[in-house]
């Protein structure tokens, strides 16, 4: 486990649309690794790892960007009123701090309620960078924000912002590293703006025209008080995807997924995740179709800016994929 | 092109009818004015008006400019007994606007009231929904509404443009608004580049025929040209206008299609503020255009909208500032003239 790294990614500054800091660092990493590397239009970090030749075209994908907050407003006092980029829950950001790209940092609060038994609106939340007028406010209108928490490791369980999805990067860098060569290609895609319309993941596939494609996320957990159930708990292994609320797993991936895992011996979970979906259901999408699937991280509260994983999900993660790709 | 010129234009196109597939009288307003500037001049299997203006050049990019030529509007779904339409909305229209209004109904235009209750006989302050409303049409029965204005029969608000006071009114600024300036544009000399302007339908029923559009041109940078909300009136508590009319024409940094490329966003502030254009940012999170499906087409196309403001738009009447749709049109020509491959290369 390389925790630095880990650090390393979930720090780094990423909205949607905004990936230009998360991009450079994994750039750097996966550049001496991979046969080349480039950068789509829409701004999707590409790595190719070339095949022995006379095999398949595979994506295996994780997304940079994350969860964060745009100014819509800023008040004549220098408060910034905001909104989303991406799913974000009031309930979970009152307290909490977010930065902006040039490092300000912002607290979020909110307006004095008159009932305090129900949960704000996203309307009664605002931004306070300790501006003290509009012309002070060292922010404007369209400056995206993510949000601020410091990595920890306790035992076996991580807890940090944007777990969602660096931990997938985390593991494309993982699995790039580790990989044999094999007949196939294979395109690890780092993609932009999963979190609004997986624009990021779906244009690349279709310049890359694959076989097949498989995202690596993460997914929920039913192990927490009164949970919405779910049969994937943390620190039971990878869950394998066999749907979603965008997407039905193609059952020769998730079977390919499911023989690596068995002939490894490595525990896994089947998933099926009733709110949400990953870059696999743009990708499976994209020309005349892809086959498709997903390994997800199982994590507990994401889109919080505290999401929990359990180390030995992460490291057998890794290890599925390395197995699913090497011969057996 | 003159002021008068541009208003004369923005009228014709404010005038002309034509809801979501049903566009064709819009396409046939546009054309005299692009033949004879541009190179090429065809309509694509949605109904897309592609106009292909080549450049000299001197930089190697295909450029998408897009402005769509649908409106909101109805369309008749029945008839009732005694001679009134039914009606339905196509693209987005606030129910309460209706009642007592005047409409233009099917290709002849035939003029039509929306139904109003007389206010002698109103025992309750609800807003009638669409589905309790009918349009009169003067028919005497069933059977000659039915043969008047048959289901599907498309209708759109009556409105003609004209000027008021400093500001321009008329119907459906969203988006000929948006058409007008990009007929300005391609009425331009040739730029160092081939400029594909698209006249876009089905906007307002989910950015349809921009897809398409997107996909067949395949840019490498695609401008949205839009009429976008000016909700700029006095209010009780200090708020955000999601734009403010005269003020300049709007970048959308971020609406609910779509994340504008921050490298074009940062490249059009610049542009403005070396010309000395004012610009305003659209309040983000707000709406969605032409640029949410086509910055999905082949493998990605960095996009961005620039909007005129206007007032109440989806409305029966709209208000612009012809000052703003003058500066959009700058903007954008200023910046076209000096883009290059640098401000969208990715290494």
């Amino acid at each position: 486990m390389n925790l630095e790294l880990l650090t390393q990614l979930t720090q780094a500054f990423g909205p949607p649309g905004h990936e230009e800091e998360i991009r450079a660092i994994i750039r750097d990493i996966v550049s001496p690794l991979a046969d080349s590397v480039w950068v789509d239009p829409l701004g999707s970090l590409v790595a190719l790892k070339k095949g022995t030749g006379g095999g398949k075209k595979i994506i295996l994908a994780a997304h940079m960007d994350e969860i964060g907050v745009m100014v819509t407003y800023v008040e004549e006092k220098g408060f910034l009123r905001f909104t989303r980029m991406g799913g974000i829950n009031p309930l979970t950001h009152v307290g909490g701090r977010v930065r902006f790209a040039d490092g300000t940092v912002g607290v979020i609060s909110v307006e004095r309620r008159e009932d305090f038994s129900k949960v704000p609106t996203l309307e009664q939340l605002y931004i306070d960078v300790g501006a003290t007028s509009r012309e002070d406010a060292p922010v404007k209108v369209g400056a995206p924000a993510a949000f601020m928490r410091p990595l920890v490791q306790q035992g076996r369980r991580i807890i940090s912002k944007t777990l969602d999805d660096r931990v997938g990067c985390y593991v494309l860098i993982e699995v790039l590293r580790q990989m044999q060569a094999i007949a196939d290609d294979i395109y690890f895609v780092f993609s932009v703006q999963e979190e609004v319309t997986l624009s990021g993941a779906r244009t690349s596939a279709y310049k890359i025209d694959p076989d097949m494609a498989v995202a690596v996320d993460v997914t929920g957990t039913g192990d927490t008080p009164k949970a919405l159930p779910m049969a994937v708990e943390m620190g039971k292994g990878p869950a394998i995807k066999i749907q979603d609320s965008g997407m039905i797993a193609h059952p020769a991936v998730r079977d390919w997924l499911i023989a690596a895992a068995e002939r490894a011996g490595i525990p896994y979970q089947r998933e099926i995740l009733l709110g949400g979906s990953t870059d696999a259901a743009a990708m499976q999408l994209v020309r005349g179709g892809v086959p498709s699937g997903c390994v997800s991280i199982p994590c507990r509260y994401i889109h919080s800016p505290s999401e929990m994983i359990d180390i030995e999900d992460l490291e057998q993660t890794i290890h599925l994929l390395v197995t699913a790709f090497n011969p057996a | 092109m003159n002021r008068d010129t541009l208003l004369e234009l923005l009228q014709t196109l404010s005038n002309a009818h034509g809801t979501s597939g049903d566009e064709i009288e819009v396409r046939r307003a546009l054309r005299p004015y692009l033949e004879g500037h541009v190179d090429s001049l065809r309509v694509d299997a949605m109904g897309n008006l592609i106009a292909h203006k080549k450049g000299t050049g001197t930089q190697a990019l295909r450029v998408l400019i897009t402005a769509h030529t649908d409106e909101v509007g109805m369309m008749v779904v029945d008839h009732t007994g005694d001679g009134g339409l039914k009606v339905e909305t196509s693209g987005s229209i606030d129910a309460r606007l209706l009642p007592g209004l005047e409409v233009r109904v099917g290709k002849e235009a035939l003029p039509g009231i929306i139904g109003l209750k007389a206010i002698h006989r109103i025992d309750d302050e609800n807003v009638t929904a669409i589905d309790q409303l009918t349009v009169d049409i003067g028919a005497r029965d069933r059977d000659e509404a039915r043969e008047l204005a048959p289901i599907g029969t498309r209708m759109t608000f009556a409105t003609t443009a004209h000027p008021l006071g400093r500001l321009f009114a008329g119907k459906s600024f969203d988006d000929r608004a948006g058409c007008t300036a990009l007929v300005a544009l391609l009425q331009g000399a040739p730029l160092p580049f081939d400029l594909f302007g698209v006249f876009t339908v089905q906007e307002e029923v989910g950015l349809r025929g921009a897809r398409v559009a997107g996909y067949t041109v395949a840019p490498d940078v695609a401008f949205v040209l839009e009429g976008t909300i000016a909700d700029d009136l006095p209010k009780e508590e200090e708020g955000s206008p999601t734009s403010q009319v005269g003020k300049g024409p709007v970048i959308t940094v971020m609406d609910r299609s779509y994340i504008a490329d921050p490298r074009v966003v940062r490249y059009l502030v610049q542009v403005a503020e070396a010309a000395g254009i004012p610009y305003q940012f659209k309040q983000p999170g707000i709406g969605g255009t032409d640029a949410g499906t086509i910055h999905l087409t082949r493998e990605g196309v960095p996009s961005i909208t620039v909007a005129i403001p206007c007032r109440y738009i989806h409305g029966p009447i709209s208000l612009l500032d012809p000052q703003d749709l003058e500066h959009t049109i700058a903007l954008l020509r200023a910046a076209l003239e000096q883009l290059t491959p640098e401000v969208i290369r990715r290494s």
